[in-house]
């Protein structure tokens, strides 16, 4: 059996994630949400999604007795961190004026600059939504079969800055360069949601299905 | 670079799509799970429900709708229509939409969008503004807030009303042109620009599609961020594959992977 557990921790709509996971996974696959540290220390893999604010996030993963499991499993077995689910890894993060975060992986969580010009000179949205392309920096198991620079969908205001670059997997322009897939280890997380990028992103999915946790 | 969305929009009512959606080969036009499955499919960025039921009894239905398309749709899904308190929004989330579009609640509440987006984030909050020119049509152009269909004025300057509404956490505007809306001769344009140059979230724009350069013209020149359409994709005028590809002929960034 393999049995993955998607973390819910009370940070909004999960379902999403859920769905896909069960959408890529084979038979022999468990896909379940949980908030139990027990369920979670016994899973194969983990999913770390997220949302909302950084400082409503580390409330919350503090509130639900489930860190310890988190710290846990986020050294020692294959882990996807989703969209906030990658940005409370790091450090420390900008948003709610300084919420230091997970530090599991080091590096800081910066926000887009306000009216960020673009190439041609026009000011870019905050936030960063809607489809944009991944530049695989490296090759990696989760990125297997997933053509480069394929679009997935984002939706975020901040981004990552690890401060190694060993830890970068890929990047995404946006007026910038920006990190959008981190890879350390058994730990790989991505800025935008694989769940709603359609082919690439259930790709990715089920490439974590069978991923050992290598690099 | 950040492509350019299409989003084609289907009415429901009472769980079923209608004003009519004519694929080729598609078993059930009324079934909101293959009509979206169909859009996706052709590689739509997003798809938009807007329930268009009367009655609040019949409410429910869009929540299982939602439910089910959640389950083998795997892009952005954004519900519109009859939302009037965050309970009906965690509701519209937990059975997997991503996004909300509130329309008149934020006209007769503007605080319950600052409400909304407080709890559930403004990345799921869409305010949908429906506006209509009201200058001379040698005047400096000028545009209010209608409700109930374009119907009832409500004296609300739609410039100054979509950067209310992004100061109370909209995370995006759907901009429909009252004037424009059915016709099939092209967005009102200067609408779009003058709303989007001055927000710094996305604006979807929408009402007035009536062929391909017209989705062209909403990016290039109405600066929008996404177009939004309902009959040229629906009455098989056009596909989304269709649709892309002549966005990027005309040089425009899309999504084709």
């Amino acid at each position: 059996m393999n049995r993955v557990v998607v973390i819910d921790y009370g940070m909004g709509n999960l379902r999403s994630v859920v769905k896909a996971l069960e959408h890529v996974a084979s038979k022999q696959a468990h896909v379940a949400l949980t908030a139990s540290p027990e369920e979670i220390l016994e899973a194969d893999r983990v999913v770390f999604p997220g949302q909302g604010a950084a400082r409503d996030c580390m409330q919350a993963l503090r509130n639900s007795g489930v860190l310890a499991a988190l710290r846990q499993v986020a050294t020692d077995r294959p882990f996807l961190g989703i969209c906030m689910g990658m940005q409370v890894l790091l450090d420390h993060s900008e948003e709610n004026a300084g919420t230091d975060c997970l530090g599991l992986v080091p590096g800081r969580v910066t926000r887009f600059a306000k009216q960020q010009p673009d190439a041609d000179g026009s000011c870019l949205k905050i936030p960063h939504m809607g489809w944009n392309q991944i530049r695989q920096t490296v090759p990696h198991p989760l990125w297997r079969g997933i053509a480069q620079d394929s679009h997935f969908y984002f939706v975020h205001s901040y981004y990552v800055q690890p401060e190694s670059a060993e830890s970068v997997a890929g990047m995404t322009d946006y007026g910038i360069s920006f990190c959008s897939a981190m890879a350390c280890g058994n730990v790989f997380a991505m800025q935008s949601h694989p769940e709603k990028s359609a082919a690439p992103g259930l790709r990715l999915l089920q490439n974590f299905m069978s991923w050992k946790g290598d690099c | 670079m950040l492509a350019k969305r299409i989003i084609p929009c289907l009415d429901v009512d009472r769980g079923r799509v209608v004003k009519g959606v004519n694929f080729v080969d598609i078993r059930d036009a009324g079934d909101p799970v293959e009509v979206a499955r169909r859009y996706d499919a052709e590689g739509a960025d997003e798809i938009t429900f807007l329930d268009i039921t009367a009655s609040s009894d019949e409410r429910e239905t869009i929540v299982h709708v939602v439910e089910e398309v959640a389950t083998q749709v795997f892009i952005p899904l954004t519900v519109g229509g009859g939302i009037r308190q965050v309970s009906d929004i965690r509701r519209l989330l937990n059975a997997g939409a991503d996004k909300v579009s509130i329309n008149t609640a934020a006209v007769f509440n503007p605080n319950f969008v600052h409400e909304a987006a407080d709890k559930v984030g403004s990345q799921c909050i869409v305010v949908a503004i429906d506006a209509k020119r009201v200058s001379a049509p040698d005047a400096e152009p000028r545009w209010e807030i209608f409700t109930h269909g374009g119907r009832k004025p409500t004296g609300l300057e739609a410039v100054a009303w979509a950067q209310r509404m992004v100061d109370y956490g909209a995370g995006e505007l759907l901009l429909t042109s009252m004037d424009r809306d059915g016709t099939k001769i092209g967005f009102d344009l200067p609408l779009t620009r003058a709303i989007s140059d001055a927000v710094s979230v996305p604006v979807i724009a929408s009402g007035g599609v009536g062929n391909l350069q017209h989705l062209v013209e909403g990016v290039t020149l109405g600066h929008a961020d996404a177009v939004l359409a309902a009959s040229i994709f629906h009455f098989g005028e056009h596909t989304i594959g269709e649709a892309k590809a002549y966005m990027r002929e005309h040089g425009v960034e899309v999504r084709l992977d």
